[in-house]
């Protein structure tokens, strides 16, 4: 009976972490960034859809489209208004960029979290599901907005690949994150991948976010583990590798289910932890990292 | 910069710490306590500067340092009673055990990863001190049952001239043979070593050294505070604090650490009628900092009087 509980619900939330480490993934393989207000980003997403369907009483679909649009424009906003200039200027040596740009988006993230704690709060805000009603899987009595949630992950994920590998945009992304210097010497205008990428991470954050909020629900304390849980997925996975991220997601998602449900919920993320720095110590390029 | 000289700095350093000095004698208490607590931060930001401004790790972690420093010295005080400076001088030590387990993942691998080790390095000891809550206190926190001081005065002085003992040392060593090895070691540690010099040393002296300063001032911290908890001296945001102030002060000048964490105390002080704004607008300031003028407080301060 746990056995099954463990792995229906294992499987909801660690599809869920998948869909929010790609994105976070993929900006690290094309641009090098490693984005620490992704989980800023995300509760923005959440609090967005849930101030909408509280506030101005839109229906679950509308308020999910509101969230979703949201974090896409927070997204770019940190793009346009952070990363890009930090990655152009020419005050600060190249070898440095790395942890001006780690630690302006921490504060950036800082600074969302602070700004919604002020406007709505630091009470949990949980986003009106659109899918109601229970089911019964292996006997496991479940939500089925779990099993929405997992859906739409995979098909974000899936159109992310068709993208990827099947169009002529997605080639150059994928080219991009490869080789960049090739790519340009091809006459591809790195800038425009840039953008492309950091658009698709933005929709990825919105629906990963507005997800995340219709299932456990977030506060503004969720953005500092929000993040380190994308964080240490990526690494786990290796940085740079979408698939190893994708499965990195399972280990991570399962670990913390398995420890919540056998041990206690106080232990949750130790294990993975521990893990994650066991695989630093033996391969720090993690699973399949090519960087 | 490079166009003062180390003795001419200190010296200015000693002119401005002895002035500060009168400082009592002007302001009331409470203004008194806000400067105490940023000299400790300085001495923080200082010991950070030194491993990523120098030797080049991104350290996430600080706070790991100085909670290992804290915690032993304020878990000491409360089982034994033992002489305030008997506990100072185990919290240091810890902190500098701690900096040694912190310096082994760093010779192995570098950049994002070394830093993200430091960040689970803090989530440890945090998760240690919750769950360990009989000896620690757990989220409440850990009340000592000394103080070294109830003086505001004598609490400030010991504040000031440690802080400026502590950036003498650290801003001696930045400038000495060693700190350029160690720099040269954070830009290209392949080309350090072959160039002869023994890369490992020299970090884990940098770590040494880190850990010592931040672990002494953490411990001093309790003493002052009379408490240790994880929200004042461990939780990652305060981690965040002092790496703003280092990089807002100027990195790679150890002496702006000091000028970033008053400023950030100052600021947070000042924007107060703000409300719960008031953190939004002091993060938003270090932001317009760090994309405008990296180099920071020092840097421009330094810049300016360069073409004369």
């Amino acid at each position: 009976m746990v056995f099954w509980q463990i792995l229906v619900d294992g499987f909801a939330i660690s599809s869920l972490y998948a869909l929010g480490a790609t994105g976070f993934a993929l900006i690290f393989g094309v641009s090098g960034v490693l984005n620490l207000s992704h989980g800023a980003l995300m509760v923005a997403a959440v609090v967005a859809a849930w101030a909408a369907g509280n506030n101005l009483h839109v229906g679950p679909y509308a308020g999910a489209a509101i969230g979703i649009a949201v974090g896409f424009a927070a997204t770019l906003v940190t793009y346009f208004l952070i990363v890009k200039p930090l990655q152009q200027t020419r005050k600060i040596r190249e070898e440095e960029k790395e942890i001006f740009i780690l630690t302006a988006t921490l504060l950036w993230g800082i600074m969302i979290q602070e700004l919604i704690a002020y406007i709505y709060t630091n009470n949990a805000k949980t986003v009106a599901p659109i899918v109601n009603g229970v089911i019964s899987i292996f006997g496991v009595r479940t939500p089925q907005n779990e099993i929405f949630t997992a859906v739409v992950c995979w098909l974000a994920i899936g159109v992310l690949w068709l993208l990827v590998n099947r169009t002529r945009a997605g080639k150059a992304v994928l080219a991009a994150s490869m080789n960049p210097r090739g790519v340009t010497l091809l006459g591809v205008e790195l800038s425009h991948v840039y953008i492309a990428v950091w658009a698709i991470y933005g929709v990825l954050v919105g629906i990963a976010g507005v997800l995340l909020g219709m299932f456990l629900g977030v506060s503004s304390y969720s953005v500092g583990p929000l993040t380190a849980s994308a964080f240490s997925i990526v690494v786990l996975g290796g940085l740079g590798s979408v698939s190893g991220a994708l499965i990195a997601a399972y280990i991570v998602g399962y670990l913390e289910t398995i420890t919540a449900y056998l041990i206690s919920p106080a232990y949750r993320t130790i294990p993975a932890l521990l893990l994650l720095v066991a695989v630093m110590y033996v391969s720090p390029r993690g699973l399949l990292g090519r960087r | 910069m490079g166009s003062l000289s180390t003795t001419r700095i200190l010296l200015i350093g000693l002119g401005v710490v002895i002035a500060l000095s009168f400082l009592p004698l002007k302001v009331s208490g409470y203004i008194l306590g806000l400067m105490t607590i940023a000299y400790y931060f300085g001495v923080f930001a200082m010991a950070w500067d030194l491993l990523f401004g120098f030797a080049g790790e991104v350290n996430f972690g600080p706070t790991f340092l100085i909670g290992t420093g804290a915690y032993t010295a304020g878990i000491l005080d409360n089982l034994y009673q033992p002489p305030i400076f008997v506990c100072v001088a185990a919290g240091a030590l810890a902190a500098v055990l701690g900096g040694v387990v912190l310096a082994l993942p760093a010779l192995r691998v570098r950049g994002p990863y070394f830093g993200l080790t430091t960040l689970v390095a803090v989530l440890m000891l945090q998760n240690f001190i919750v769950v360990d809550a009989s000896l620690t206190g757990g989220e409440i926190g850990l009340t000592v049952p000394d103080v070294i001081t109830i003086s505001d005065a004598t609490n400030y002085w010991i504040a000031l001239w440690f802080m400026a003992i502590s950036g003498a040392i650290l801003f001696a060593l930045s400038r000495s043979p060693v700190g350029l090895i160690l720099q040269a070691s954070g830009q290209d540690a392949v080309q350090a070593g072959a160039l002869g010099f023994n890369v490992t040393k020299h970090k884990l002296a940098a770590f040494i050294f880190s850990a010592f300063f931040s672990g002494l001032a953490g411990a001093m911290l309790v003493f002052y505070l009379g408490s240790a908890s994880v929200g004042t001296l461990v939780d990652i945001t305060i981690g965040v604090q002092i790496i703003i102030s280092a990089v807002l002060g100027g990195r790679r000048t150890i002496l702006g650490g000091v000028l970033g964490a008053v400023f950030l105390i100052a600021m947070s002080e000042a924007l107060r009628p703000l409300g719960d704004l008031s953190n939004f607008v002091v993060f938003a300031m270090a932001l317009v900092v760090v994309l405008l003028f990296p180099s920071g407080f020092f840097g421009l301060l330094t810049r300016s009087r360069e073409p004369s």
